[in-house]
């Protein structure tokens, strides 16, 4: 399976990415923001950074930019993308996911090893995992804060669109303790922690032991078995 | 020539820890009379032609989709300010 991994002007964790699909068995594609062409790809990442430097909006410009038309086109369409931290402020302010991504209520920027709990398994990026599930995958970002008018928190959490949720301290102040959310259909997906980080023995967040963290692993080896199904 | 000003607010049920911080800086410096400080964006747009209606509501499209993302944010106003008024 292809896997186009986005890079956007100020994208840092693209290379990250490309060797987390990799590593899950995918063919990683690297896609260039200005294209309008995907490349024939199956699946899509939008990883994290900070994309002109989050002017405006952190993920504002980046949302604007060309190869978004088939980015939005390909999620209409049913195919897996994930947003990761900036990839997921692109894709709130691209409206392909509820809510938006504001600075933490600390002012503070975060960086640890999180704790999650995955509420929703029936999305494209989180079917290996069991419903209820604690994982954990690095956590770093300044505007990581989800928001959403509470009409809007309301239809999020009843139509089941919330796929992880933070466990202990909220890091960011978010609503509800959300650190990732999916669209109706599931096969779009955002997260402000990084999966690609918690991907191979020895480099992943501290667990059981020391930097042994993997499970960002079976996020990466979730869109085959979508894609598959 | 005329310049369009567009402001744009966070929205009230959000909270502003921009705002917070800058509330907090001033109450440490003794402005007790201030109570609430929230902080937004003005956004400056050159015009060189006439301001048409067609042309502001072009701008208001602008501010709503691009400017702010009225998810998390208000266009508080879209206003012009005319030749006699950028000349002082």
């Amino acid at each position: 399976m292809k896997v186009g991994v986005i890079t956007f002007p100020g994208t840092l964790d693209d290379r990250d990415a490309q060797r987390a699909v990799r590593l899950a068995g995918h063919e990683p594609v690297a896609l260039w923001h200005r294209e309008h062409d995907l490349h024939g790809v199956d699946a899509l990442v939008l990883p994290g950074g900070f994309s002109y430097g989050d002017y405006l909006r952190a993920g504002a410009i980046a949302a604007l930019s060309p190869i978004m038309t088939e980015v939005v086109d390909a999620a209409n369409r049913g195919m897996p993308v994930l947003g990761i931290c900036n990839g997921f402020q692109m894709l709130a302010e691209a409206h392909l996911l509820p809510g938006g991504l504001v600075r933490n209520q600390t002012g503070l920027f975060v960086r640890r090893d999180q704790r999650l709990r995955v509420e929703r398994t029936s999305t494209a990026w989180s079917n290996r995992f069991d419903e209820g599930q604690e994982i954990v995958i690095p956590l770093k970002n300044g505007e990581g804060r989800f928001v959403a008018t509470p009409e809007e928190v309301a239809r999020i959490e009843g139509e089941g669109l919330v796929v992880f949720r933070y466990l202990g301290e909220d890091p960011n102040g978010s609503i509800d303790a959300i650190a990732g959310v999916a669209n109706a259909a599931g096969n779009v997906v955002g997260l402000m922690p990084h999966p690609e980080h918690a991907v191979e023995l020895g480099f992943g967040p501290t667990t059981t032991r020391m930097k042994a963290g993997v499970d960002g692993l079976e996020i990466f080896k979730s869109a085959l078995e979508a894609v598959a199904a | 020539m005329a310049l369009i000003v567009v402001d744009v607010m966070p929205k009230a049920e959000i909270l502003d820890p921009q705002g917070k911080a800058v509330t907090r800086a001033l109450a440490r410096l003794g402005h007790e009379a201030v109570g609430d400080v929230r902080v937004g964006k003005r956004f400056e747009l050159r015009v060189d032609g006439d301001v048409t209606d067609a042309l502001l509501d072009e701008v208001r499209e602008v501010a709503s989709e691009v400017l702010a993302n009225t998810v998390i944010e208000d266009v508080v106003e879209v206003r012009v300010v005319d030749e006699a008024e950028l000349a002082r």
